[in-house]
């Protein structure tokens, strides 16, 4: 291949990825289901795990492959796990009990697609293809993730949608070419992750409510069981 | 000459091939399911069977009601003939624009819902309603698809969208992977395939499709039967010819069209067992998740034009 | 290690690091508060070591004018909390409200606070202070956990969302920064560090700068407790132990804010960027306005205070923003003032609840007659967080408000309307808390006072002192400062 087209390639690649970072995003904002939710986390974390490792590969910045292989193992297999233990230790509701509509949240979702790029593109003219466009995508992955985290309910969802938050960081980390500490931020992310997924376990441990909806822990009135 | 040549082939070809597809998808669908399922050729019988019928029309029916029928096949026939299949080199071939394309199936399924509702029974008026409603959710997903494809080939005609994209014009294109999505999905809603409608049903409350044509019988039921074939085919040589228009003969060659028809029937053929693996693998969705499916089909095609914008840099 | 024995830095960061571990590892949980004091001291002790010995800065941790005052302002606050904590503690364990093994991890926890706020501050690296600064946050979300109850998870968790979003749109803010920092500088771990970057400044792309802001300014901002992405604060401030709250309103809320402030050097270094001082006088009015009013409905004491906190950071905010020499000096004195004064409050009111054996205003009155001391301090504290002369935070507002009165005076109208509705607000609520009929009960059921009283006197002491005269030198270094803050 001549080197134009290893450099298309390089730059494509890298785009899919990150898009498809961004369909997760999208396809966590459709699930009524909390499993569903679950597998679309994971398939976001496959697609960052790639996006990582294609950066690693391409910058030839081998740190990175210890991003991408932590967010395979840790999101992509373990997190997902864990989570699926919690909903049915803790007999959580199956189904997502969504505040603002899933029409509504996507189209939602689709104008901070556009409102990141508007705001990323025109700020990194002087920085490469890939990094502007990995950098408008992966805002766009941080704010709908607070978007999931302001329009689901639940506890559990609210932390998927903090952890997709997260995803969109570590995809923005490693698009931008030799940014250092980027495995330091990542083990940092992690831990918090840990905490979190920590916390929920607790919880149950604890037997304070029996609901992790957070409008509950509100408005709790007397021993409901 | 040889485009109008081979434009009255691709016209005859279509309609020929149409029942076949629909056989080939409803063998493959009772195979999975462990049944031995209808002969490939039963299409064909039934519909030659329902042409021999006559027709019970309602006391009520209008010309409108007898006139549907005739005029839902034709359109959609027409909509059939205008996607580049085996060749590029088609007669037509100007005026086998995506948009145009979207506006014949719009106004065949229009007439098909004036008609449904003509009669006056309450099936007919909800399978219309529901149409209408998958039509205007899923009629915006396919233009921003069209959009999208348009912006990366530069154009919306099929012939030449398929000649860019032969001619190795884009690489790994981001857009287009979730055009794809995107207009699958909709070609599943727009064709009442199984997570939206269901094509075998007979369970009144779930239908949409079906609902609709209740009241056809005889030739009549022939015509829209023929026409949901001839639809299905539509949308899988339209898929085919902007995403995997690979072997289409862009020359009007004799090896080049003999690849050609080979590689599309090979296509079909492979869009018929996806259709159908799909299909048995997934269950029906309420109605009401309908509007959030297509929705979805929506989100994906506005995100794949944001992408390609976005490439473009803005 | 040039001359010293060891390097301030490596003490000030190693000391706490050890002790957490020490505790953790500690058999006994006997000694556990007073390891906590005596590494809190030993760290307090080797802050001060910097006046003599400023260490060269390095791609990791450094140290300059403006950092130095807060990180020792940290450490000894830590260390009086500390104090403080000791008998607080103990008396939770002694009433049953805390099982005895939480001696141990409590001051295990406190260690590793103060580890990461000193950390922030003296981290030369724009992802090693963002970690730290989200280690501090883990931190305090276990503190305020600490005592299980609904109510407490309840705000721990509240907590932990709400900054863990703040944290993450910091650290998309810090990447924005770290790309408009990469094309001057190259990419090595250079084009992260405070020091290198900020002589760079003026070169990098200005639009990327306004962006980055606003990313570090919201997501900060959320730790500051800064209107609107305030909600965590007085939950998690009334929930927690009282030694946590005064820790988190005196010091963690200073170190978030140090973060807006380093960045809005940045920009104010960049002729082209947007000037961040109206963004930040925007926001730190309305969060005084808006808790100013909110001092009026508060039913729990600890959430009154708490709120004030949100008005004073709101202070030191419009301080910031408005810039130049006496409003960059105004803030200085009020960040280290309020620190002092808050957790002296806290410190009062964890004694009062303690006695009375609630946090609701309702039942607690007559502080003064049925417990003097306590009663008085109380009423001393609450003037001098309401900003009567002769206290530190008279002087730091009355500079604030003449010099703005110079500048905007539609701006410092506002400004004065927010003190005097905050100030009516402690009035009233002194009123009631200290004078009238008392509520509750009148003997305290054994609080030792000696060692926490100590403490609040320590803290009062030098607000007052800084009130009535700040030495020249002190005075000449907050200038430098100050100018040097832009």
């Amino acid at each position: 291949m001549s080197p134009s087209l290893l450099g298309q390639l390089d730059y494509s690649a890298a785009h899919l990825f990150s898009a498809m970072v961004l369909l997760g995003s999208f396809a966590m904002i459709y699930q009524r289901r909390m499993v569903g939710m679950f597998n679309a986390f994971a398939f976001q974390a496959f697609a960052l795990a790639a996006a990582a490792a294609w950066q690693a590969y391409i910058q030839e910045a081998h740190h990175l492959y210890v991003t991408a292989a932590m967010a395979l193992l840790l999101k992509g297999l373990l997190i997902p796990f864990a989570l699926r233990v919690i909903v049915r230790r803790l007999d959580i509701h199956r189904s997502i009990e969504v505040v603002i509509g899933i029409g509504v949240t996507m189209l939602v979702g689709i104008g901070l697609v556009a409102l990141s790029a508007l705001l990323v593109m025109p700020v990194t003219a002087g920085a490469a293809a890939t990094t502007r466009e990995d950098l408008a995508l992966a805002l766009s992955v941080v704010l709908i993730g607070l978007l999931i985290m302001i329009s689901r309910r639940n506890a559990v969802t609210q932390v998927i949608g903090f952890m997709s938050m997260e995803n969109g960081l570590i995809l923005a980390v490693i698009g931008v070419a030799g940014m250092p500490l980027v495995v330091e931020m990542s083990v940092a992310f992690a831990v918090l992750v840990a905490f979190i997924i920590f916390g929920l376990f607790f919880f149950r441990i604890r037997e304070r409510f029996d609901s992790l909806d957070v409008h509950y822990l509100e408005t709790f009135r007397g021993e409901r069981r | 000459m040889t485009a109008a040549l081979l434009q009255v082939a691709q016209i005859a070809l279509v309609v020929l091939l149409a029942p076949l597809m629909t056989g080939l998808v409803r063998l493959i669908k009772a195979r999975l399911l462990g049944r031995r399922g209808p002969p490939l050729l039963q299409p064909y019988r039934d519909l030659t069977r329902l042409l021999r019928k006559d027709a019970v029309l309602a006391a009520n029916a209008s010309w409108l009601f007898r006139a549907a029928p005739y005029f839902v096949f034709a359109l959609t026939w027409l909509a059939a003939s205008l996607v580049p299949g085996v060749t590029a080199v088609l007669a037509l071939a100007p005026t086998a624009d995506l948009i145009a394309l979207i506006a014949i199936l719009a106004s065949a399924r229009f007439l098909l819902a004036l008609a449904g509702m003509d009669v006056g029974t309450s099936f007919g008026g909800i399978g219309s309603s529901r149409e209408m409603l998958i039509a205007a959710l899923a009629e915006p997903a396919m233009l921003m698809v069209t959009f999208t494809v348009a912006l990366v080939a530069k154009s919306t005609s099929l012939s030449e969208i398929a000649r860019f994209i032969i001619g190795g014009g884009v690489g790994l294109e981001v857009s287009l992977a979730l055009a794809l999505m995107a207009v699958l999905m909709v070609a599943i809603a727009e064709n009442g395939r199984v997570p939206v409608d269901n094509p075998a049903t007979h369970l009144e409350l779930t239908m949409v499709h079906e609902a609709m044509v209740l009241e056809y019988s005889g030739r009549h039921l022939a015509m829209i039967e023929a026409a949901s074939m001839l639809k299905l085919l539509t949308y899988a040589s339209m898929i085919a010819c902007i995403f995997v228009p690979w072997g289409m003969a862009v020359e009007a060659t004799p090896h080049a069209l003999l690849l050609g028809l080979v590689t599309y029937v090979a296509k079909l053929a492979a869009a018929a067992v996806l259709l159908a693996v799909f299909e048995t693998s997934i269950a029906k969705m309420r109605v009401f998740r309908v509007a959030e499916f297509l929705g979805g089909a929506l989100m994906l095609s506005l995100i794949a034009t944001i992408v390609r914008l976005m490439s473009e840099g803005l | 290690m040039n001359g010293t024995l060891v390097d301030p830095i490596h003490a000030i960061l190693g000391l706490p690091l050890l002790a957490a571990a020490a505790l953790t590892l500690m058999p006994s949980h006997r000694m556990a508060a007073k390891v906590n004091i005596l590494a809190a001291f030993g760290t307090f002790l080797a802050t001060t070591q910097l006046f003599l010995h400023r260490p060269e800065p390095t791609a990791l941790v450094f140290i300059d004018d403006f950092n130095i005052y807060l990180v020792v302002l940290t450490a000894f606050v830590a260390f009086t909390s500390s104090m403080f904590s000791a008998d607080y503690i103990q008396h939770e364990v002694d009433i049953g409200k805390l099982p005895p093994i939480y001696l141990r991890f409590y001051s295990a926890m406190f260690q590793l606070l103060t580890f990461s706020m000193l950390l922030a501050l003296v981290s030369n690296n724009l992802g090693l202070m963002w970690v730290a600064v989200e280690a501090a946050t883990l931190t305090t979300v276990v503190m305020v956990s600490v005592y299980r109850t609904r109510e407490a998870i309840e705000a721990a968790w509240k907590y932990f969302i709400l900054a863990s979003v703040g944290i993450a749109l910091a650290l998309f803010g810090t990447i924005l920064i770290y790309l408009a920092a990469q094309p001057v500088m190259g990419p090595s771990l250079e084009a992260m560090a405070w020091a290198a970057i900020l002589p760079h400044a003026p070169q990098m792309a200005p639009e990327l700068l306004n962006l980055a802001f606003v990313f570090l300014l919201v997501g900060y901002g959320t730790k500051v407790g800064l209107f609107p992405l305030h909600a965590w604060l007085p939950d998690a401030h009334s929930e927690g132990p009282t030694p946590i709250s005064a820790v988190l309103s005196g010091l963690l809320l200073n170190v978030a804010l140090y973060a807006v402030i380093r960045f809005k050097m940045l920009l104010a270094a960049n002729g082209a960027a947007l000037s961040p001082g109206p963004l930040m006088i925007a926001i730190g009015l309305t969060s005084l306005l808006f808790a100013a009013v909110m001092l009026y409905r508060r039913r729990d004491i600890k959430r009154l205070f708490a709120y004030s906190s949100i008005e004073h950071m709101g202070i030191v905010t419009f301080a910031f923003g408005m810039g130049g020499p006496l409003a960059n000096f105004a803030g200085l004195l009020h960040m280290a003032m309020h620190s002092l004064t808050k957790s002296a409050i806290f410190f009062t009111v964890g004694h009062i609840a303690q006695v009375k054996g609630t946090q609701r205003m309702s039942e607690i009155g007559g502080l003064t007659a049925s417990h003097p001391w306590l009663g008085w301090t109380f009423v001393i504290a609450v003037l001098a967080i309401a900003g009567l002369p002769p206290f530190g935070l008279f002087m730091s507002e009355f500079v604030l408000v003449t010099s703005t009165f110079a500048r905007a005076p539609a701006l410092a109208i506002l400004l004065v309307l927010g003190l005097l509705v905050a100030f009516g607000a402690m009035v009233l609520r002194v009123q009631s808390l200290a004078f009238g009929a008392v509520v509750g009960p009148t003997e305290g059921n054994t609080v030792r006072l000696r060692l926490s009283l100590l403490p609040i006197l320590v803290h009062l002491g030098l607000v007052l002192a800084a009130g009535l005269w700040l030495p020249a030198p002190l005075v000449a270094w907050f200038q430098a400062v100050a100018r040097q803050l832009g």
